[in-house]
């Protein structure tokens, strides 16, 4: 009784805009969290891994579940836009272009909610979604996209080279990324913080030899690297029993402990995410974790996707793992949310989403004087040559 | 008065610090550094000023560094600040880019150009296009001045002497973007004069201005790193007889100093470039392209001529190594044909 109460005052004083059905929604009486069991991880050189069972509060279940469904929408909205060539791609044979994260959106909310924002994440090209849980606004990334001014790269670095505070991309060269993460590690024992870095590359990447090598010198100088390998099960159009000579890319950090997660629940991934973060605090050195996720489109807006597997396979992984449908059960049949409120949330969502495209769409080109802008920091300016030499554009930090 | 007890002070000061730093000089304080102390004393003076510099690389720290070029810093700054890193340069030099772009200033030292090869993916990728400060890369056989230069969004700098291999590395390690210092190794071991502004801490060459080593009225000889002593030589020879050559010392390949070559060249009316690199599509290549582009075409009474390393892949043997680098003669040889005598 004290509980419908009191949602019902927290509605009647909090914004004078909420809808009447709002009210309604509210006056039920939600349970303020519920305790749900997750799979046990796959132990590496580890003798405990993390619990196989955690408290979800209501608040955090409306905001992953809110999370996941922008970021889906965003990308389902940016393969939209795509298909209306309001956003190009560049070289069609080129991996570098539109790669969707669809399903995976549980590693990046759940990767999130495992560490702050003051700890570090790095990964390759399939960005948008880290970028989102980063903290950078949806109209900001999908105006990027679409090459205009008002993205976060003012147009200038497209899908693949996105920044936010403590976010380091988005980066082309598979592989690189790596050795990039461990050097931000590097700098986090340096500083003496207590920060760690989220180093993530995919399965195919997990065959470059330079991820040995950043293996190595972290645990040689036991950096706080959570080395995260998100295993879609394709590299491409190849399938990592084609690829790899060990599948189990959890081990293959050798003598850095190792665990494997279910990658399309979000609480199994924080939960996992809150262990590796202690461990790396704790001064013991690198982990690495491999989060098992699908891909249910296409490497890329190139490719159908279904050359190399079959049509049931994509359906059966969607009918039964999809992870914000797993979210979605989880927090109605415990009574942390209503369907009607999740639906509420889909709709917000969804203008949400609207709106941003609207602007990305809109917002202007970044203008030709600024083509050679922001070459080099903190410099003087200088003049940049255009095609030939009478064509010269001015260069400023 | 004020003059000689300035004299006098200057050389203790100096002593003083020799000792500090654990330098083996002579009590006389002698005006004379080899490149390998000025580049140790640029960086020790730089990981002195700021707490983020740091050094990586083979061998740097317990071993003093392959060419001892970081003798002592690991003794005076420790594990933290001198670390020795495993044979794996595009692993370390992905570290070194990452812990740049989170705000540390490191200097990443290859051991020869091979290695600096197999981590230019992040040199150009990861650097070029993120804002980071990167460094040393001693040069083996080749000249890598061309394959940096280049790049937009690197810096690239050629020390010759003494003098620009502390003053050049300084103002690298201070500059917020990546930046080459095309080191080479065969001048590591020779001493030159090093004058007083050079002996101060604060001691900074410009990244992107040339010197005029040598000022001449007859033809403008431009080089840079190891070369430049070659023309001099050449400048001292042909100076006896009769022709006075301006020598300028480029010391940064990117930005290129256009504006002292053209200032030189619309005064002398003949240009040779000298490099040790490959002639194809080379430093004095680009020079040349832009003289062409620029207002000191019109005074240029011959064409312009490059020296340069032979077009073959370094070779062993010692009359063919010695021959597929620009020697003294050579460039005699090229400013006589320039200049039609």
């Amino acid at each position: 009784m004290r509980k419908m109460l009191a949602a019902v005052s927290r509605v009647l004083s909090g914004a004078s805009q909420k809808s009447a059905s709002r009210v309604l929604v509210a006056s039920r009486n939600f349970a303020n969290d519920a305790t749900f069991e997750i799979k046990k991880c796959d132990l590496h050189r580890l003798e405990e891994g993390p619990p196989v069972t955690t408290v979800l509060t209501r608040e955090d279940g409306l905001k992953y579940y809110r999370m996941m469904q922008t970021v889906r929408r965003m990308e389902l909205k940016a393969d939209q836009l795509y298909k209306q060539k309001i956003i190009r791609g560049f070289c069609h044979l080129c991996d570098g272009q539109f790669l969707l994260p669809l399903t995976q959106e549980a590693c990046c909310v759940g990767l999130e909610a495992g560490i702050n924002p003051t700890d570090h994440l790095i990964t390759a090209y399939r960005a948008h979604g880290f970028t989102f849980t980063r903290g950078l606004s949806v109209r900001e990334i999908l105006a990027e996209l679409t090459g205009r001014k008002g993205g976060c790269a003012k147009g200038k670095g497209g899908s693949m080279h996105m920044y936010a505070k403590n976010f380091y991309g988005g980066n082309g060269i598979v592989g690189a990324q790596v050795p990039l993460g461990a050097g931000i590690a590097l700098a986090c024992k340096y500083n003496g913080k207590d920060e760690v870095c989220l180093t993530l590359y995919g399965d195919g990447a997990a065959n470059q030899g330079q991820i040995f090598e950043a293996y190595n010198m972290a645990a040689l100088w036991k950096l706080p690297c959570i080395f995260i390998c998100e295993n879609n099960r394709y590299g491409m159009g190849t399938s990592v029993e084609r690829a790899a000579a060990s599948t189990d890319y959890y081990k293959r950090g050798d003598f850095i402990p190792g665990l494997r997660v279910d990658g399309m629940d979000i609480l199994c991934v924080r939960e996992a995410t809150r262990f590796a973060a202690a461990y790396c605090r704790s001064g013991k050195g690198p982990i690495l974790m491999e989060l098992q996720t699908y891909r249910y489109h296409g490497h890329s807006m190139s490719d159908p996707g279904v050359s190399y597997r079959t049509r049931e396979e994509i359906q059966e992984v969607r009918s039964k793992s999809d992870p914000i449908m797993l979210l979605k059960d989880r927090m109605v049949n415990s009574n942390l949310a209503s369907v009607e409120e999740l639906k509420e949330i889909d709709v917000e969502v969804r203008k949400e989403i609207e709106d941003a495209a609207q602007f990305a769409t809109a917002d202007p080109e970044p203008p030709l004087e600024e083509l050679g802008y922001h070459i080099y920091s903190s410099d003087p300016p200088f003049e940049v040559r255009g095609a030939n030499q009478w064509i010269k554009f001015k260069s400023v930090s | 008065m004020a003059a000689v007890s300035g004299l006098v002070r200057r050389p203790l000061r100096e002593v003083s610090g020799l000792l500090k730093r654990r330098f083996h000089w002579t009590a006389r304080a002698a005006l004379q550094v080899t490149v390998r102390d000025a580049i140790n004393q640029g960086m020790d003076e730089e990981l002195e000023r700021d707490e983020k510099v740091f050094l990586l690389g083979e061998e740097v720290a317990q071993y003093d560094g392959a060419y001892k070029v970081s003798r002592g810093l690991w003794k005076k700054y420790g594990d933290k600040r001198i670390i020795d890193t495993p044979i794996s340069e595009m692993g370390f030099a992905g570290i070194a880019v990452g812990a740049a772009m989170a705000g540390l200033r490191p200097i990443c030292e290859f051991m020869t150009f091979n290695f600096s090869m197999q981590a230019i993916d992040q040199v150009i990728n990861s650097a070029a296009k993120t804002y980071y400060m990167s460094g040393v890369a001693a040069q083996h056989s080749q000249c890598f001045a061309a394959w940096y230069g280049h790049c937009p969004g690197l810096k690239v700098v050629s020390p010759w002497n003494s003098e620009d291999a502390k003053g050049l590395i300084k103002s690298a390690i201070r500059d917020n973007n990546p930046v080459v210092v095309l080191e080479n190794e065969l001048m590591y071991g020779v001493p030159f004069e090093f004058p007083p502004e050079a002996q101060s801490k604060d001691f900074l060459i410009p990244i992107g201005k040339a010197k005029i080593e040598r000022q001449g009225t007859h033809i403008t000889v431009v080089s840079h790193s190891r070369p430049v002593g070659h023309c001099l030589e050449a400048a001292a020879v042909l100076s006896k007889e009769g022709v006075e050559c301006e020598v300028i010392n480029m010391r940064t390949i990117r930005p290129m100093d256009m504006e002292t070559i053209e200032a030189s060249v619309m005064k002398t009316n003949h240009l040779v470039t000298v490099e040790g690199g490959w002639p194809q599509f080379g430093v004095g290549a680009e020079i040349c392209a832009r003289i062409m582009e620029g207002p000191a075409f019109n005074f240029l009474d011959a064409p312009a001529v490059r020296v340069t390393g032979a077009d073959v892949p370094m070779p062993y043997a010692k009359i063919l190594e010695d021959n597929s680098i620009p020697q003294v003669k050579d460039i005699i040889f090229a400013i006589k044909k320039t200049l039609n005598i």
